[in-house]
């Protein structure tokens, strides 16, 4: 809305999500100077990062009780509506946006979260911010930003069959490194990326930060709009009109030039997996733990020599070889229905294997509500897995979800970092069937390997 | 905020790459509703390590963090901005940063400098050699001096202003209130909202 090219361009914010650890600091800055929140109808709140999955009441941990209850009088006092624990309308930020049909094409979206891109999925261009610009949006409800760099990410051809949207954006993480995109918003395009669903298209963009990228975006298409349609948020009648014919624009031109572009043959992917503590330390299953020799960059070759003594791994082992004792399910990235489907149809009829233990948490209470009617909390029961309730849970060990020192982990979240599932855990990134699938084999494996 | 223009001190070299936020401060030290006091988790992982950089007594003091490339990526927490300066740093530099964790860094005046890899590794020797050595980064000229060696950085010239005159964004933005306003009442009315009506 404003772009005079002498300071960066004033972006208006068309969905200002929050939750309970990027916002304190951001109310507290609003307070000291005197201001309101601008549009707090273009605001919303939930409860996600600290919120406990074993039960809807007791937050025991005293500092994550006192972070929570800082949102809601934050909310209560500035007027913000909130989704707390307990609410059915309540889990991870981006699943409860797009279910409550709050995000749409042509948007522009921000969250103190960087898997804000996962927006990015219903072709609206959203990225995560810092508490500063947190306090910025509430008081302008815009924000400065300077013009991006743009990639396109086309994937020719179909996945083949048991290769999902998280197998592929791992590998293209692979190819890129953490810092591959950055200073870009991504067009993620091609046969594979239209076939995939609105479930997969979000686990796709939502890693987009993982390589660095600004925002990772995918054009808007039938399929986008049929998710959309009949939702809470979802224009109706005449409205839906005007919106669909505004959304059906949002195409980038056949002769568009991208800054950069890289293309992937999707007949050549198959179930990828993580060996190192970043999500560009990838390799397919059906391989091997890399020698950190065979890299030719140095930095790359000592970074691999940090990630093998850290996650305490042996060069050239398979990956099928490697045992864990914990496999999370859920997250931002695959803690959506589909997932959930994907995982119970491998574990259905299976047992988790002795010595592992499975944690299943839906990415919102409502996504809770139809696995349950689907029957799906049984097969993970009946399987011996722990069925929780929504929230970020593993994925970051806010809560006490936690890995313990040492302790393996296969993960659908997003991140291997060092001590990110808890204070020495180590994590290796899967998709939703290659974490049933180990959870069966009590190591690294996929559906077809039971 | 406060005026940014240069900064010497004695620096620490932070040799690894791919130093992520939840290397600088792991989540479960975010819990903290205020701006100060995370020091205690600045790192927290290698805390421990008595050989780790920031143990070592040689550069107990040191205001400069001088690290491998793609600092700071990763979440989005402004916590890893706040520890660095609980703990006591001025300056980041390396070869290059994570986006959001140095818009950042730049909202609270902590100064993140890009230089390349090589000049990177010349000034871990130099410290390494010399851990008393003063390191300058000078954002009026865009330059890092150290002992005889000086190496020039890119600096985003709007950015550049508002630290040097400690400007704040949001005062800055509310000048343009009225192009706000206009925006707004040109919105499309089917755009979603969370309320029934607006506030």
């Amino acid at each position: 809305m404003r772009s005079d090219g002498e300071q960066p361009d004033l972006l208006y914010i068309d969905l200002h999500l929050l939750h309970e650890v990027t916002s304190p600091q951001a109310f507290d800055g609003l307070r000291q100077a005197g201001r309101k929140v601008r549009r707090t109808d273009l605001t919303l709140a939930t409860e996600d990062h600290n919120t406990p999955t074993d039960n809807l009441f007791t937050i025991a941990d005293p500092t994550s009780r006192k972070q929570i209850e800082t949102l809601r009088a934050n909310c209560e006092e500035f007027g913000v509506r909130i989704h707390s624990l307990g609410d059915a309308e309540q889990g991870v930020v981006h699943v409860v946006g797009p279910q409550l049909g709050l995000t749409q094409p042509g948007m522009t979206v921000v969250c103190g979260d960087s898997h804000t891109s996962t927006h990015g999925a219903f072709g609206s261009i959203a990225f995560g911010i810092g508490t500063s610009e947190v306090e910025h949006v509430l008081a302008t409800q815009t924000l400065p930003q300077s013009k991006p760099k743009t990639m396109a990410v086309t994937v020719d051809g179909s996945l083949p069959e048991g290769v999902s949207a998280k197998d592929l954006i791992l590998k293209i993480i692979s190819i890129t490194g953490t810092g591959g995109g950055k200073g870009h918003i991504v067009e993620y395009r091609g046969q594979a990326i239209e076939e995939l669903s609105m479930e997969g298209r979000m686990t796709v963009c939502n890693m987009s930060i993982e390589w660095g990228a600004k925002a990772g975006l995918i054009a808007p298409d039938e399929k986008t709009f049929e998710y959309v349609k009949g939702r809470a948020h979802a224009p109706a009648g005449e409205e839906w009109d005007a919106a669909l014919e505004y959304w059906r624009s949002l195409k980038t031109d056949e002769d568009a030039e991208f800054d950069r572009e890289i293309v992937i043959d999707a007949a050549e992917l198959s179930p990828f997996v993580t060996w190192g503590t970043n999500p560009g330390q990838g390799v397919e299953l059906s391989g091997a733990v890399p020698d950190p020799a065979s890299f030719d960059d140095p930095i790359e070759r000592t970074t691999a020599e940090n990630a093998l003594t850290y996650m305490g791994l042996e060069a050239g082992t398979p990956m099928r070889e490697v045992d864990v004792d914990v496999v999370f399910l859920g997250s931002c990235t695959n803690g959506r229905i589909e997932d959930l489907r994907a995982a119970a149809e491998v574990i259905k009829g299976r047992k988790v294997a002795d010595g592992v233990n499975m944690m299943v948490v839906p990415g919102s209470a409502r996504v809770r509500e139809q696995a349950v009617a689907e029957g799906l909390d049984k097969v993970f029961t009946e399987a011996g897995a722990d069925w929780r309730f929504a929230g970020c849970s593993m994925c970051l060990g806010m809560n006490p979800d936690q890995l313990t020192p040492g302790q393996r982990a296969a993960s659908t979240s997003n991140r291997n970092f060092e001590g990110r599932q808890g204070k020495g855990g180590r994590t290796h990134l899967v998709s939703p069937a290659v974490a049933a699938a180990t959870a069966v084999a009590g190591r690294l494996a996929g559906p077809a390997d039971l | 905020m406060e005026k940014v223009t240069t900064h010497t001190g004695p620096a620490a070299p932070l040799r690894r790459s791919n130093v992520d936020t939840d290397q600088i401060i792991p989540a479960v030290y975010l819990k903290r509703v205020t701006k100060t006091g995370f020091e205690d988790g600045l790192f927290a992982e290698w805390r421990d390590d008595p050989a780790f950089v920031l143990n070592q007594d040689a550069h107990q003091g040191a205001t400069i963090l001088i690290a491998g490339t793609e600092f700071g990526t990763g979440s989005s927490r402004e916590h890893a901005v706040w520890a660095l300066k609980d703990y006591g740093f001025k300056a980041v530099i390396a070869p290059r940063f994570g986006d959001i964790f140095r818009g950042n860094s730049l909202k609270n005046g902590l100064l993140t400098v890009e230089l390349p890899a090589e000049a990177v590794e010349a000034l871990w020797d130099a410290v390494e050699a010399d851990p008393g050595l003063a390191v300058t980064v000078d954002l009026v000229e865009r330059e890092v001096r150290a002992g005889e060696r000086s190496w020039p950085f890119e600096f985003d010239d709007f950015a550049r202003w508002r630290l040097m005159e400690g400007l704040d964004d949001v005062a800055l933005t509310l000048r343009d209130e009225a192009r706000i306003a206009a925006f707004e009442s040109n919105r499309d009315a089917w755009r979603p909202r969370t309320l029934p009506s607006a506030a």
